[in-house]
């Protein structure tokens, strides 16, 4: 009777308030999910173009929303939701955005991944539709319980993406070795969680909490215990299973095979969109619990970022599968996004914003790429060789522009956003008086430079002994009208970002 | 504040970015159409460049900076970044130089026959726009963004319409110029840093190190980054290996531009920025950047001497002069710094004019190794005129800008450094030895054999119109500062003398003010002339 009767008092609790509304873009995405699989039922003959068609609208209907609302409502006001679970501030809707744009890209590629294999198709929008739906909530969650069930809903979506093309024996192998290094990753995470948790709940301790682990309760009791062992190896565990997911070295092992594996489309998403959620998560770890630990968290992570910055540049130059150069560049640019991190912990306020930004430009960057990559990409979609490039600037000069452009921003090229995100970068950096750090990250820029623009020499600058019979063995490139109005809008904010950052300087 | 030659200002950035815009969509227009709106573009920052120029004096200046507009683009809060245009003493002759040699590029360009003009003419729109951009921002920020704006048409011209060896040289001038880029945009935002985040602005940063003083080991890191960040991209000795590679691959109108204007960004960031704010930090590296500019120039000019292929001279001692500049920049005086500005000046013009001769030559003789050519000077009589005084005027001749350049320098750099003139002087030998040599070589004596079966049966012309006229442009140029070097010296000479850093008494101990100014002095002596 007791039991029944919390129950209907939390219910309650629940259905009086307006809570539910606070999180109606994931509601409304895994109803869109729903609808997708009732499409796929239904629609008969037209589910082909019926299933993409009605994932890409509907989230373009729910981010013209979410970027209406911008702004408007106060998110502080909110405050915490679900008795804690939930914190949605400033940074989170403006990650919400982040990746319900990425997401939509992600469906987009998936259209010109899917056309070219005889797969199933519905279950991939499916898939994207949840996983983005979790990134959501992991942007705002305030509580170890509510990260880690939003992490599993996303990583187990990812197992199966990565492994989505099973007729290519390297889709099966990635998938598998994401599903082995994930579970470890996640066994190390739940285990650092499961310690903070008993090092915060001993009673005998100052500043104990029976919900120990709340962040907040957790952040009180690590500022009035910094010298906990217990609570230090959990914390320390907990940074490992996220630098897991943002491929940080030592835990990078998984991303040049997994990379190369798995579906385009996929590894866009997984370059992006779980990277950029492994930073919201540290964004908010460092500012939040974790805050009070700064004196480990400091020299921990500034190893970690020279280590990062300087293994996935030197890594990526000896490579000639473009996916693996994009998920070995893919770890340098997880290494720069560090250098904010630290800055972020040193007291920068600046440097989250910094972070956000730079995130934003490896989107639009990344998903030029990734547009490109998908139209020169062959039926055996692990097979894409920079030697595919080979005089595309001749064979389709829209797309060698495009990636030019990408690219360029990748490397950190001005005009282009990503050398304005790297500027930013810098700035916090120097905030933060990390001077050995800026000599690694800008060691790295120009170690990127080799790679970024041997790709582009390749498509460009066509070798003098090139045979002349050879050129006409390769077909020809078709780009649909739609397609290329996407990769021109992508270039184009790529370039707009880096000329004009209205609203992203001051910080939103 | 945004009058009409402010107006005019920002104009000469946009018209050639909007002819880049216009030629990109309209790729499938008649190659006349295409070469138009490429003319366009480099004949307006041109004109601007000499309207502006002219009127500079007359101009409302503040803070010695005339034509002043500044642009918000959403940083300026957060980093004090905005986009602020204006043209100082020292920025207005190199703005001009950069819209002449812009032009007589440009010509050079419309005329080339490339392979795929428009594509060709598009990415050297950009290059000018970013040129006339460097020379026109206030805000220190944009002064580097114009830079890399226009360093990256560099690169892809190289690797597409280059010469031999294109592949690799791109890719080496590419990585080479990023890590000088990268080390010099460090140092830039270290000075926001040491500024205590006064922004980018340049006149603020002015102020701020007036009344504050930056510590002296912050000053000595901040000049190092910028010193060798710039000095990369000056190709300061040991630094300088991608440069003349890179000249030898680029296709000639990138050389031009490349070799005569970009390249002056970093010795202009030298004296417009870091030792204005630095001045402890400059004295400091003093001594090292000496020896460094000694290298370029001794080091260098004997490599020139062992060059064979005229380009990669060319190149080698465009290199070598760079030494000269640097020795002006390190006497740390108003006389030393002018001289180090008249010889960016004179040397954009000379440099380019070389590229568009040795261009010339080659058009003739099928080759750029001097060892193959001979002659020519019977067949091509004023381009071997054309040729011998461009020559003259890089060896430093009475009558060509770069004399007064190299002489105030050397002037200036007796007073501090005495026993660094005699090597400094030995340079012009050296430079006149493989001048002389390459023009006896190409246009004296008999033809070689090889020119002589390369050329059986083939009519060989002399210059032409298309290839005249920026010779023409770039000679003018010359011959005009050379007779008459108070037009230019007069507004470098009051920008210098108004900062307090260059005066006598904050760097040296024993001279007086008034001895200081031997670059306006000789500038009257010869206008009376």
């Amino acid at each position: 009777m007791n039991h029944s009767e919390l129950l209907t008092q939390l219910s309650e609790q629940y259905v009086s308030t307006n809570q539910w509304c606070a999180l109606w873009p994931e509601i409304a995405l895994a109803l869109l999910a729903v609808l997708v699989l009732l499409i796929d039922l239904f629609a008969g003959r037209l589910r082909a173009r019926a299933v993409p068609f009605a994932a890409i609208a509907g989230q373009v209907v729910i981010f013209a929303v979410l970027l209406g609302k911008l702004g408007t409502c106060d998110p502080a006001d909110s405050g915490l939701l679900f008795s804690g679970m939930i914190l949605p501030t400033t940074l989170s809707e403006v990650m919400r955005l982040f990746f319900l744009l990425a997401s939509i890209l992600v469906c987009w590629l998936g259209m010109l991944y899917l056309r070219k294999q005889d797969l199933p198709r519905m279950e991939f929008y499916c898939l994207t539709l949840i996983v983005t739906a979790a990134l959501m909530l992991l942007g705002q969650s305030s509580n170890f319980v509510m990260l880690f069930v939003a992490l599993e809903t996303v990583t187990i979506g990812f197992y199966i993406l990565v492994s989505y093309g099973r007729n290519s024996i390297f889709s099966l192998e990635g998938g598998l070795k994401y599903l082995v290094l994930g579970g470890t990753s996640t066994a190390i995470l739940l285990f650092g969680i499961v310690l903070l948790y008993g090092a915060a709940g001993d009673p005998s301790l100052p500043v104990h909490s029976g919900d120990s682990l709340n962040f907040l309760a957790l952040e009180q009791f690590l500022a009035a215990n910094p010298n906990n062992v217990l609570a230090k190896v959990g914390m320390v565990l907990v940074l490992c299973g996220v630098c897991f997911k943002i491929g940080a070295v030592p835990f990078q092992i998984w991303i040049p095979d997994v990379y190369q594996g798995a579906p385009t489309p996929v590894t866009a998403f997984l370059a992006v969109s779980s990277k950029a959620a492994g930073f919201i998560v540290l964004i908010n770890l460092v500012t939040g619990p974790f805050g009070p630990m700064a004196s480990l968290t400091v020299p921990l992570l500034s190893a970690i970022t020279v280590v990062t910055i300087l293994f996935g540049n030197l890594t990526a130059l000896g490579q000639r599968n473009v996916k693996r150069v994009m998920g070995l560049s893919g770890i340098a640019h997880a290494g720069y996004l560090l250098l904010g991190i630290v800055a972020l912990i040193q007291g920068v306020e600046l440097a989250a914003w910094a972070v956000i930004f730079y995130l934003f430009t490896y989107l639009f960057g990344s998903f030029t790429v990734f547009g490109v990559m998908s139209h020169l990409a062959g039926p055996d979609d692990e097979n894409q060789e920079v030697d595919h490039y080979v005089n595309l600037a001749r064979r389709q000069p829209f797309l060698a522009g495009v990636l030019a452009i990408g690219l360029g921003s990748l490397a950190g090229i001005p005009p282009l956003a990503g050398f304005i995100g790297k500027v930013f970068l810098f700035v916090v950096a120097f905030q933060a008086n990390l001077y050995l750090l800026l000599g690694v990250a800008i060691l790295g820029v120009v170690i990127s430079i080799y790679y970024y623009f041997g790709w582009m020499r390749e498509a460009f600058f066509q070798e003098q002994t090139w045979p002349e019979g050879k050129e006409e063995q390769l077909a020809p490139i078709k780009v649909c009208l739609p397609h290329k109005v996407a990769m021109a809008a992508l270039a184009i904010i790529t370039v707009l970002l880096g000329i004009y950052q209205g609203g992203f300087g001051g910080g939103f | 504040m945004t009058d009409f030659n402010s107006l005019l200002l920002i104009l000469a950035i946009v018209i050639p970015l909007a002819a880049a815009v216009a030629l990109l969509f309209g790729q499938k227009l008649c190659p006349c159409a295409a070469k138009f709106i490429a003319g366009i573009g480099f004949l307006a920052p041109a004109a601007i460049a000499l309207w502006l120029w002219g009127n500079f004096g007359e101009a409302a200046k503040t803070a010695g900076y005339a034509y002043m507009s500044q642009y918000d683009l959403g940083m300026k809060d957060t980093l004090g970044i905005s986009l602020y245009l204006g043209l100082n003493g020292i920025s207005a002759p190199l703005f001009l130089l950069a819209g002449i040699v812009g032009l007589a590029a440009g010509w050079q360009a419309i005329n080339a026959k490339a392979e795929r003009l428009p594509q060709y003419l598009l990415l050297l729109l950009i290059m000018q726009a970013g040129l006339m951009g460097v020379f026109a921002s206030i805000d220190i920020f944009f002064f580097y963004f114009f830079h890399e704006l226009a360093l990256i048409p560099t690169f892809i011209m190289i690797g597409i319409w280059g010469g031999a060896g294109r592949r690799s040289a791109a890719m080496e001038m590419t990585v080479y110029l990023t890590l000088g880029a990268m080390l010099s945009l460090l140092g830039l935002i270290y000075i926001y840093k040491a500024s205590d985040w006064t922004g980018f602005d340049l006149i603020a940063l002015r102020e701020y190190v007036s009344a504050h003083s930056i510590a002296d080991a912050v000053q000595h890191n901040i000049f190092g980054l910028l010193l060798f960040g710039f000095g990369i991209l000056v190709s300061l000795f040991p630094f300088h290996s991608w440069a003349p590679r890179g000249y030898a691959a680029a296709p000639t109108a990138n050389a031009m531009l490349h070799a005569g204007v970009l390249k002056k960004f970093g010795l202009y960031g030298l004296v417009q920025i870091a030792v204005p704010l630095l001045p402890v930090g400059a004295l400091e590296w003093n001594p090292l950047l000496i020896w460094l500019a000694l290298g370029n120039i001794l080091f260098i000019g004997l490599v020139t001497i062992a060059q064979r292929d005229l380009k990669l001279m060319v190149g080698y001692s465009s290199v070598m002069h760079m030494g000269y500049i640097f020795l002006g920049i390190a006497t740390l005086s108003v006389a030393g710094v002018g001289g180090a500005v008249i010889l960016m000046f004179a040397h954009g013009l000379s440099v380019a004019l070389m590229f568009v001769l040795s261009t010339a030559v080659y058009a003739r003789t099928g080759t750029y190794d001097m060892r193959d050519m001979g002659g020519l000077g019977m067949k091509a009589p004023l381009l071997a005129g054309f040729f011998v005084a461009a020559t003259m005027a890089s060896v430093g001749l009475p009558g060509f800008a770069n004399f007064w350049g190299e002489f105030t320098i050397f002037m200036a750099l007796w007073k501090d450094h005495a026993w660094a003139v005699a090597p400094a002087v030995l340079g012009i030998i050296i430079s006149a030895i493989y001048g002389l040599r390459a023009a006896a070589a190409i246009f004296m004596g008999a033809p070689s054999e090889a020119f002589q079966k390369a050329s059986a049966g083939k009519a060989i012309g002399d210059i032409t119109r298309a290839e005249r006229i920026p010779a023409i442009i770039l000679i003018i140029g010359l011959v005009l500062v050379g007779f008459w070097p108070h037009s230019i010296s007069t507004s470098i000479n009051e920008e210098l003398m108004g900062d307090s850093v260059y005066q006598p008494k904050v760097l040296s101990t024993v001279q007086t003010p008034a001895a200081a100014t031997p670059a306006a002095g000789h500038a009257h002596e010869e206008s009376a002339s």
